[in-house]
């Protein structure tokens, strides 16, 4: 692939809708305002588990300003079906039931009933006022007791294994070489047990939407969402509608990391929006959030691994156990796909399962999976390092994969860069700078697959000369900064003459979702091939104005050159051209809709220093560094802030998060003071460095960046401590308590 | 139970509503008077979303009943930039790309003012722990600090 | 249907008045747990009584007897004071402690202590110290000493008609010095698992005459530990000292295993807190002699 020299990819403009969010303009869900609004709450369900006998709405309907009440009764009743297969996929009578419960709630905080009212505050004690007669039933709260042979089952019908019901949803088997033969040609090998929790994306904006029904039977939906398209049709099949009939409007969104990819509120402010003839507006408290949006799933990971002496690995083995909440969908698949897949091993076995519990339904959590099982087995190979005396970057390298290597699940690496971020990290500084009393360091690598998907684009060109571009991707992470320097690239014009814009899904064509790390690169890719007929396009109209064929036209740089230049062929610039456009054949525009069929890998190596005080187990990251590969930065100052932030939700995970439990199956922690995620002081600068190992698909080389970032981090961190205290942590998060027993037991 | 009569000044001008007396400023604010550049991420004081200035102190207004301003003044974020020229923390938040979703970001513009009219020389560790009550989740805080402390320098007459 | 009143009564004596008209109602200083109490659901106040308009709430200064520090002074304000800085160092480290700057643009030392929350920050500092907090009801003013104000977790002395209308901290006898520590598991934020007061007056020699130790979120109320104060007087902080007051610490700490902390960790984390707190309190006032 040739080394394209770049004017605009590259450079740090700031972002275009930058100005509307530090004046506080932009519109987030809770922001949309309609007259006549009715506010939205939901009732929920105060056990674990439970049959639901009688919902005695009386007392709420009685209410001054209350001006409808639901329950599941209300809904339609849409069949389960799972459609996809081991790997992944969905079950939209899933997604309904967890909307709103019918005739059972599996989770403390299970929707089972919403009021719409004139206040939220009437809404919420309305919700307060309905009675609900429970039969309880045991809850489920821990893997342990879901696979126990004597457990409750949660879905009988569903799932059947070896002929028994069974809480175990799903079983995913990778394997391949000769397992048993090759441990015994191991010359050391490691095995251990590790324990991760059920975490939450911790995003600063609840969810919220404001829907508005029309008299001809269309709903207006404005929410904050990953994807309008995804709430158009989820919305739909939630309530058995055509999807011709919903359009989404994606308002800015405050955080997402997959927890926005689903939909909660929508179809129950719909229905009361019908009901009521009003537009309603839901938005949930931060307690909501915890207790009944998406966490992702706390899991068990056995890793054995056997290597030769000379360091070479020689087998592996996994056996990885996902919570999927109250219905089948952990990220079982992707956490067996990515667990071994950074190394070479010739011979190997992953075993995944997907359990259900009577904890909330799980949703994506940025490379969902991936570092759960990254966690146990880079753990593991830091203790082979120790084992075999070989430093823990020089491992890595010897067994690191390569072009033309074959990942366990199928696919062979095209261009990668995991050897390029393992020689950064080992070139850095930080991996020999001395360390201070009590300190430790670690280093882990990870790996994420990256989402191709659909995308589609439309470019326009202004009669001033400048251009529009619209796509269909919520911008979280300054994505709409990276379109406009996609077109201002191929266009040639400054990155300043490019308004991008986010559509609804009547504005633009199909486009999936704002993840999986695949706007810049997918959805950039129809920008680029949009922008490229463009200039297509705008070489026709200077064609034109010349007299010539199109093909003794060039566009170069935002200028037309005519390449047998006559005496009336001086070269004619965008804004020359594009006041001519109207007599010249009449407006430019252009779309371009891509399908790729993979995307890219990209690779990063992280390095953590952390300090710990042996006296209380309390711990303090003092440095951090992430090595990864982007393929191609097209905006890197963005490319950074992916780098960073998902370090930073790693380092929390690894440290300080968690879901507490009591023992009615209730959450303990449902708010920002005992879920701990990091504040400023807890961090120190996080540095990064960006390998650009160019990805073959994508024109420009770009690959996804978005996801890789939180997935060495668990690791990383912990194999500081380990190197800090000598106590390898097999159990998450490593919080000071946690860590004080631990050094205490060891004598460390 | 009749509302109460609020008067108050927001972002110096006078302003008055109806509220009750149960009610947040942070409520009043987005749904009384149409300000919604102040973002509620918890309501319990614990993400920094939702911080204004109460008589020139920062405080989380999910935690000051609108009844409380009668009287006083109150800044959001809407009074940060003066006619059409961006303050310049807001200038160095986009130059140092310190905003990725943008949800908690008015919130750290209006704490990070507060912040610099205290000690405009602060060091990174200052600068730290006093935002330590402005939750980001996106950035890790890397950037915002640095947009931080160059505007600091800016404000000083220093080169950025 | 929650319908609060807002009253803000600009006397301390309509104050009383209103508290005990209606035993409902609710003192509102910072607000920052009455308020989040409230969107929690744990608390539905048929009045709030918005003390910050009363002058003598909002009053801070240091006299020849010590200081006087209204019940409506923000811990912001308290912590910008030069002299709680210089006289109380510990107290304003505790003070700063309480939650973020936004937290603290609120927070008061009134509604740390009447909360009676067993893991408040300021109630052990303040212990240490020797603080009393005066009290205003329908019977007249009383005053309590600030270990003995709260009672049980949310409980406190308090009466209907009551409320506290300012502190006071004797003025230290000289080379007297004070500190706190707390253990939190992220640098901020985090409600304190353990938090330890020390105040230590030296003689002459640099021996230890006398000294408080009170911890915090070790018991339901704040604990004066006796023991490990006693092990600290008579010495010059020697190792054996402060091994010996770190284990009557750990003694003296009652805690529960909650999800900020286990019993176990709780009463180690009280002893090394207690040693390195002592050893700030030392240092700080063998520079005051």
């Amino acid at each position: 692939m040739s080394k394209r020299k770049f004017k605009y990819v590259g450079t740090r403009p700031i972002r275009p809708d930058g100005v509307e969010k530090v004046t506080g303009r932009a519109n987030y869900g809770a922001d949309i305002m309609l007259p006549g609004m009715l506010h939205g709450a939901i009732a929920r369900s105060e056990h674990a588990h439970a049959r639901i006998v009688r919902i005695d709405t009386s007392a709420a309907e009685a209410m001054d300003g209350v001006r409808a009440v639901l329950t599941g009764a209300d809904f339609p009743d849409i069949p389960n079906q799972w459609m996809g297969d081991d790997e992944g996929g969905i079950d939209f009578g899933a997604i309904a039931q967890n909307c709103m419960a019918r005739d059972r709630v599996l989770y403390h905080g299970h929707a089972l009933a919403a009021v719409a009212a004139t206040t939220t505050a009437i809404a919420q004690e309305a919700c307060r006022r309905i009675e609900v007669e429970y039969e309880v039933l045991p809850a489920v709260m821990d893997l342990d007791t879901a696979l126990s042979p004597d457990a409750t089952i949660l879905h009988p019908e569903a799932h059947v294994r070896d002929g028994q019901p069974s809480n175990i949803a799903t079983k995913i088997v990778y394997e391949g070489g000769e397992l048993d033969d090759a441990f015994t040609q191991a010359d050391v090998i490691v095995e251990r047990e590790f324990k991760t929790p059920m975490v939450h994306q911790g995003y600063i904006e609840p969810h919220g939407c404001t829907v508005r029904f029309n008299e001809d039977g269309k709903y207006t939906i404005w929410c904050s969402t990953q994807g309008a398209f995804g709430v158009q049709m989820f919305a739909a099949m939630v309530l058995g509608l055509d999807p011709n009939l919903i359009k989404c409007v994606p308002t800015e969104i405050g955080g997402g990391f997959g927890g926005k990819t689903t939909i909660y509120l929508e179809p129950v402010a719909m229905l009361l929006a019908r009901h009521t003839g009003r537009p309603v507006r839901m938005v949930m408290t931060r307690e909501e959030v915890f207790r009944a949006s998406g966490p992702t799933s706390g899991g068990q990971v056995r890793v054995k691994i056997g290597a030769k002496r000379d360091g070479t690995f020689v087998a592996g083995d996994c056996e990885i156990t996902l919570e999927a909440g109250a219905f089948r969908g952990s990220p079982a698949g992707a956490a067996a796909m990515t667990a071994l897949s950074s190394y070479r091993f010739p011979s190997y076995r992953i075993q995944s399962y997907d359990v259900v519990v009577n904890k909330p339904k799980v949703a994506a959590y940025r490379a969902p999976g991936a570092p759960i099982s990254n966690f146990a087995v880079e753990s593991c190979i830091d203790e082979l390092s120790r084992e075999l005396e070989i430093d823990p970057i020089e491992l890595r390298l010897q067994n690191a994969v390569e072009e033309g290597d074959r990942a366990p699940y199928g696919p062979v690496f095209k261009q990668i860069g995991l050897r390029e971020t393992l020689e950064q990290a080992r070139a850095h500084p930080h991996y020999s700078a001395p360390l201070g009393e009590n300190q430790g360091r670690g280093i882990a690598c990870g790996f994420w697959f990256n989402a191709g998907l659909q995308s589609s684009a439309i470019v326009s060109v202004n009669a001033d000369g400048s251009a529009i571009v619209r796509t269909g991707n919520p911008d979280i992470g300054g994505s709409r900064a990276s379109m406009a320097i996609m077109v201002a690239e191929e266009i040639g014009i400054p990155v300043e003459r490019v308004r991008p814009m986010v559509g609804d899904t009547e504005s633009v064509g199909y486009t999936d979702l704002t993840g999986g790390s695949r706007v810049t690169f997918a959805t950039g890719m129809a920008v680029i091939e949009a922008s490229q007929k463009v200039v297509l396009q705008l070489r026709e109209r200077a064609a034109i104005i010349w007299g010539v064929e199109v093909d003794d036209v060039r566009w170069e740089d935002g200028v037309a050159y005519g390449l047998n230049a006559a005496a009336d062929q001086d070269p004619m610039p965008l804004h020359v051209v594009a006041p001519q456009l109207r007599t010249t054949g009449g407006p430019v525009v252009a779309s371009a809709q891509v399908s790729p069929p993979a995307a890219g890998p990209g690779f990063a190596t992280h390095i953590c220093d952390i300090e710990v005080d042996p006296e209380t187990g309390r711990s303090q990251v003092v440095r951090y560094t992430t090595v990864q590969d982007a393929g191609k930065a097209v905006h890197p100052s963005y490319v950074e802030g992916q780098m960073q932030g998902g370090a930073a939700q790693g380092i929390g995970w690894a440290l300080n998060e968690e879901y507490v439990w009591d023992e009615d199956g209730k959450v303990e922690n449902p708010g920002f003071l005992d879920y701990r995620m990091p504040v400023a002081s807890d961090l120190p600068m996080i540095d990064t460095v960006i390998v650009e190992v160019p990805n073959p698909i994508h024109p420009y080389g770009v690959r996804g960046v978005g996801e890789t970032p939180i997935v060495p981090p668990l690791a990383t961190v912990a194999n500081a401590m380990r190197s800090a205290t000598g106590v390898r942590f097999e159990q998450l998060p490593m919080s000071p308590p946690r860590v004080l027993a631990a050094t205490d037991e060891t004598g460390s | 139970m009749g509302k109460l009569h609020i008067e108050t000044q927001i972002n110096g001008e006078p302003a008055e509503f109806l509220c009750e007396g149960h009610q947040s400023l942070l409520e009043v604010l987005r749904d009384g008077v149409g300000l919604l550049g102040t973002k509620e991420g918890c309501t319990t004081g614990d993400c920094g979303a939702c911080s204004v200035m109460l008589d020139g102190r920062l405080v989380p207004s999910c935690l000051v009943l609108a009844a409380e301003t009668e009287g006083r003044t109150v800044e959001t974020i809407e009074g940060v930039a003066t006619g059409d020229q961006l303050h310049p923390i807001q200038q160095k938040f986009l130059e140092h790309a310190a905003l990725q979703c943008g949800i908690c970001t008015p919130g750290l513009i209006v704490a990070t003012r507060a912040l610099l009219e205290k000690n405009p020389n602060p060091t990174e560790t200052e600068a730290r722990y006093f935002l330590a009550g402005n939750l980001c989740r996106c950035t890790g805080y890397d950037k915002i600090i640095r947009a931080v402390l160059d505007a600091a320098a800016e404000m000083r007459g220093e080169a950025g | 249907m929650l319908e609060s009143r807002y009253e803000a009564p600009l006397t301390v004596q309509d104050a009383v008045d209103l508290l005990s008209a209606d035993s409902e109602a609710r003192v509102l200083a910072g607000g920052t747990d009455l308020l989040v109490q409230l969107r929690l659901g744990r608390s539905a106040p048929s009045a709030f009584v918005d003390i910050k308009r009363i002058p003598e709430m909002s009053q801070l200064e240091t006299d020849g007897t010590g200081l006087h520090c209204g019940a409506g002074v923000s811990a912001a304000a308290i912590f910008e004071d030069e002299n709680v800085h210089s006289l109380w160092p510990g107290v304003a480290e505790a003070t700063d402690l309480i939650g973020s700057t936004q937290i603290q643009g609120r927070a008061t030392w009134t509604g740390n202590l009447c909360n009676a929350s067993p893991a408040a920050d300021t109630v052990p500092a303040l212990a240490a110290v020797g603080a009393q907090v005066v009290i205003n009801g329908p019977s007249g003013e009383r005053t309590v000493p600030v270990e003995s104000f709260c009672t049980a977790p949310g409980r406190t002395v308090l009466t209907t008609g009551e409320l506290v209308t300012r502190f006071m901290i004797p003025s230290p006898a000289p080379r007297t010095a004070d500190a706190y520590l707390r253990l939190i598991p992220r640098t901020e934020m985090d409600i304190a698992v353990v938090g330890v007061g020390v105040s230590l007056t030296l003689d002459a020699n640099g021996v230890v005459s006398a000294a408080r130790v009170a911890l915090g979120a070790v018991a339901p109320t704040v604990v004066l530990a006796d023991a490990a104060a006693a092990a600290l007087i008579g010495s010059s902080l020697d190792d054996a000292a402060l091994e010996a007051a770190s284990s009557a610490a750990s003694h003296a700490a009652n805690p529960i295993d909650d999800k900020r902390g286990t019993v176990e960790y709780r009463k180690r984390v009280a002893g090394v807190l207690t040693k390195r707190a002592a050893t700030i309190a030392y240092e700080r006032a063998k520079e005051r002699g």
